[in-house]
Formats: C-alpha cells, structure tokens, sequence
C-alpha cells in the first residue's frame, strides 16, 4: 500500500508538465466526489436503523417532518429489547452455535489443510479441488436434502441441528484458504523440524499453526461471520422460537403481523448485527485478507 | 495446493526401507488427518445432493418413484417459467451492477493518498459485514409505504413517491437495489487487491509512451486484472443467482409471487407448502447454471495460481 501510494504521488517528477498535476488534481477531485457519494448511500440503511430505533412508537407513527432525524432521542427500545427473554434467548443460541461451529471448523480445517498442503497422497489433489468446489455450492442448494436428513435425524428444531449442518458453509472455505497459507510457508522450515525429529503432530502445533496465524485468525473470522449471519437452514430447519439465532429470530419473531414496533424491531437488528461489525471493527485487515484470499490464494 | 507434492527430502538420507516406511505412515496421517473433511463434504454435501436428486423423482407423498415427473410439472406452470425469468433478470442484473460500481469505487479509493484509503475502505466495507437478513431489514422499512424514508427524500426533490414494494417492476428494481448495495462493496475490495498487485512500472511505462487515461485503463489495467475480474464476477453470479435472504426478508416473493427466485421458490414449495420432492426439483434447476459458472471459476482459479508460480 506505502509503495503505490509513494510511486503515485509523484508530482514533482512531472511538475514541468502541468497538464499532468491538473490531470492529477481533477483525478483526487472525482475520486473524493463519488466516494464521499458511495459512503453516503453505504451507510444509510444503517444510519436509519440507528435512528429509528432511538425514537418512540408514537415518533415512528407521526408522518410530520423529516423521518431521517430524531426529535426525542430515547433508549426505551433497546432497554426493551434486552429485557425481552426471547431475544436473549436467541442471543445465547447464536452465540452457542457461532462458538461451536468455529471450533469445529477450526479443527476440521487446520488439519486437513495441513495434510493437503505438505503430505502428498492417493487422491489429495482431487480433494483439495471437490474443497473448492464445494465452497462454490450455495447453501440454497441442498437445504431441502439436508432438511430431510436432519429430520431424519429427530435434529429438526434443535440449535443442535444447526451445528450439525453449519460446518457446510465454513468447512470449504477455511480449509481452502489455510491450504493457500500453509502452502506458502518455506518448506525449509518442515526439513529443519524434521532433521530435529519432530513428529508431524509437532510439525503443526509449533511450526504451522504459530507461522500461519494469521491465516488461521482471517479463517476463523470468516467462519464467525458466516455462522453468525447463516440465514437459510435456520429458516428451514428451526421453528420453535426457543432454539431459533438471531438472524430469523428478529425477522420472523419480532416482525409480527401488524402491529410493527419499528423502533424496537430496529433495535434489535443492530443489536444482532453488532458482533460481526465488532471483530470487524477490531480485525479489519485480517478480515479483508480472509475475503480477498479466496480468488488470490490457494 | 501446489505445494502438495513436496518431497521431503529428510526422508531420502535415510535410506530406502525407513524412506517406505515413512512415506506409508505419511499418507496414512494424512488420511486420517482428512477424514473429518471428507466425513463433511461426503456426509453434508455429496449424500445430500445424491439424495436430492432421489426425492426430486419421488411423488408427492415421497411413496412412489414418478421419474421426471415433478420436473415436467414445474415446466408446465407459468409460475416457474417467472421464476426462472426473475432469477436471470435478477442475477444477471444485480452482478452487473455491483460489477461496475465496484470497479469505479476501487478506483477511486486506488486514487486517493494512500494514507486515506484504509479509512474509506473500512467504511465502504459495512454493507457487506452486517449480515443481509438483518440489514434488508432495515431496507423494508425504508420502502415501507407509508413510511417510506426514501421517498421523503424524493419528495424534497419534487420527485413523485415510489411503490417500492407494491408494484410487481419496482419491487423487482428494489430487490436488485439491496443486492448491489449488499455486494458492491464486496466487488470493491476484491477490485482494489487486484490494482495494488498491478505492477507500477507498467504505469510509468504508459505515461513515458503518453498514454492517455482511457488507454491506461484499456492496455495495462484491464489486461492485469482479467483473471480477478472473471473469478468474481462468476462467483457472485452462483452465490446471486441462489440468493434467498433479501428476497425472503423483502418480498418473500410477491406480489403476486414476481420476485420470487429459485431459492425463495423451492423453499414455499417444498418446506412451506410440504412438497419436498418438488421442492428439491425447483432447487436442483439450479445445478446446471451453476456447474457451469463453478467450472470457469475452477479455470480461472487454477490458471492464476499457475501465472504466480
């Protein structure tokens, strides 16, 4: 990023030239334009959320003036959200099943990326390919399979379920991504450990895992957010507001029938939203760095 | 994964027997090591799509084996035929979009000072942390009717209100507005990785040959970012193309069930409405496209990591 930036900001080589500054000036001029545009419409709907959810039922309902700005700021509705036992409920099964789903994600892939990344076998090139062929198969896909298997099961209406079947949206991914990290550790380090007789099992913990941290850190990211954010199967799979997460539990629970409490509704959408945009917050690069590597790595 | 076959070459002072002996326990880790992967991907999605294609020739009560009977069904009612036009105006559409607003705006942040990007970045970025359901959340109430916020800004610059969700073409047009606001930013980031990674030399070069700004673009950026170009724009079309959360959360499909897709569509059929089998059929007229978008993205994949080795 420092080496662009420096290499572009050259001007004083080209000063002469003055068409190429004003070129250059026009360029910043445009680029602060639309993205100061594109931060304005990115951020609106969270914005609103935000806003509504600080005004009173009777504000929601009043069609008079400006929608956009609150005239009675008050906290009731988050206070009100928060002492609502399903909400916390559904608080608690996300965050049971996003833990879970992590760590079992976490294992599943560390060790198969290790074996795919440094230990050639019968049928290991063809695998880590069907990895990434998998990680391309929507989850839209197979839910009603996967609905009868889980039913079959007796595992329907259960967070357990969900654990169960999550692992199919992180699983591919993590394991593709670490294969791409562990595959870019200079294989002069295994030979060294090797010639000091460690086992492969030492290999991984001391060597590979402490190496590819940051690796492991954007994969776990990565399976957070999407079993925080998983959508379908908890749709197809959980009914019984007991054991629903988050995501469905706000928009099928507190979205009832007619009667709308927006403010409300709103508040508890940002409260569920909160903790992927706070490791986001926290960890931005190595999110980015689990996003991009994808189609960069691998 | 192009590291896989590495040899170890400790092993190889060691003599022939022990070098045997310690491949065979190798690969027998390695297995062992795999097996929790391939008990995922056989047991959640090889098994699963086997067996959709097994209920997708079952009749109704899931009693009688009918063949391609449930797929003739789908093929008679026009309302699946909407589907599938919905589905590729939706995709297709929405890709596009986010497409090019991605590319404009990974300009854009390549072309300020580097010191400012990574503040944008972090804030153009939201749409895509903020998981879908719950922000499309948000975005139907500012289509609400009544309420509507977006049309209280229209209103201010004397444009008429909208029906945003009403009208079977502006809730098609509102459905595609979240998706490209959901996924831009998406575009945005993968856009930015591949123009940092363009060499700067190649720029310098131009401008010493006097290129213009356009030609720039057309000769050195396109080119260098060919490869990122395709693989996103494939992989967004699968993951659009089988999109189910800002419809469901929406429209959930009307009216009159016009912005249903496949996703949305197999899920009223088949857990809603309780036909299972015709419900794995609706899902599995996907696979096709699908397979199709998965093989160039393998390709391009593939073919990149081959350029960087």
């Amino acid at each position: 990023m420092s080496t662009t930036g420096a290499t572009r900001d050259l001007p004083d080589i080209y000063h002469k030239a003055g068409s190429l500054s004003s070129e250059r000036r026009w360029a910043l001029w445009t680029a602060y334009i639309s993205l100061i545009f594109a931060a304005i419409i990115f951020l609106a709907p969270p914005v609103y959320m935000f806003v509504t959810s600080l005004k009173t039922s009777a504000e929601v309902a009043n069609l008079q003036g400006n929608p956009w700005l609150v005239r009675n700021p008050t906290l009731e509705n988050y206070t009100a959200i928060l002492s609502n036992p399903t909400f916390l409920v559904f608080f608690w099964n996300s965050a049971k099943i996003t833990v879970m789903v992590v760590l079992i994600t976490m294992v599943i892939s560390t060790l198969a990326a290790f074996a795919l990344a440094r230990m050639r076998f019968w049928g290991s090139q063809a695998l880590a390919t069907g990895v990434f062929l998998t990680y391309l198969i929507p989850e839209t896909l197979l839910f009603i399979p996967l609905y009868q298997i889980v039913g079959g099961l007796g595992l329907l209406n259960s967070s357990w379920g969900l654990v169960v079947v999550y692992p199919t949206l992180t699983v591919p991914f993590c394991t593709w991504i670490m294969i791409g990290y562990f595959a870019s550790i200079p294989k002069e380090l295994d030979e060294a450990a090797l010639i000091d007789g460690a086992s492969w099992s030492q290999m991984l913990l001391k060597i590979f895992i402490p190496v590819a941290m940051p690796g492991i850190i954007a994969a776990t990211i990565f399976a957070f957010t999407v079993s925080w954010a998983a959508f379908v199967y908890p749709t197809a799979f959980v009914t019984t507001p007991d054991e629903m997460p988050l995501t469905i539990g706000v928009v099928s629970q507190l979205v009832r029938a007619d009667t709308f409490a927006w403010g409300q509704i709103m508040a508890g959408a940002l409260l569920a939203a909160l903790p992927p945009v706070i490791v986001y917050a926290f960890l931005m690069d190595y999110y980015i760095a689990g996003l991009t590597a994808g189609a960069t790595k691998g | 994964m192009s590291a896989s076959g590495a040899t170890m070459t400790a092993g190889r002072t060691e003599g022939v027997t022990s070098l045997q002996r310690f491949t065979r326990r190798r690969s027998t880790i390695a297995f062992l090591m795999t097996l929790p992967l391939i008990a995922v991907i056989g047991g959640l999605v090889v098994y699963p799509a086997g067996y959709a294609m097994y209920l997708s020739t079952l009749n109704r009560r899931m009693t009688e084996f009918i063949g391609l009977e449930q797929f003739a069904i789908l093929l008679d009612t026009d309302t699946f035929w909407m589907v599938i036009a919905q589905s590729c105006i939706f995709a297709v559409s929405a890709v596009l979009l986010k497409a090019l607003i991605g590319f404009w705006l990974a300009h854009m942040l390549h072309d300020i000072p580097a010191k400012g990007q990574r503040k944008w970045r972090g804030m153009l970025l939201v749409p895509w942390v903020i998981p879908p359901a719950l922000s499309t959340l948000g975005w139907w109430w500012m289509f609400d009717p009544s309420y509507s916020s977006i049309n209280y800004l229209l209103n201010v610059f004397a444009v008429p209100s909208v029906p945003w969700l009403g009208e079977p073409w502006w809730a098609r047009t509102s459905v595609i507005i979240v998706n490209v606001w959901y996924g831009a930013p998406f575009f945005m980031i993968m856009y930015l990785a591949a123009l940092k990674s363009v060499p700067e030399q190649l720029y310098e070069a131009a401008a010493i040959d006097g290129a213009t700004g356009f030609q720039r673009l057309r000769y050195v950026t396109l080119p260098m970012m060919r490869n990122i170009i395709s693989i996103t724009v494939l992989f967004s079309l699968i993951v659009t193309f089988a999109n189910y959360d800002i419809v469901r959360v929406l429209t959930n499909g009307g009216p009159r069930d016009l912005t249903h897709v496949f996703a949305t569509y197999a899920f009223q059929v088949g857990i809603l409405s309780g036909n299972v089998p015709r419900g794995a059929a609706v899902s599995l007229f996907m696979f096709p496209l699908l397979a199709i978008f998965a093989f160039f993205v393998l390709r391009g994949v593939t073919r990149r990591n081959k350029e960087e080795s």
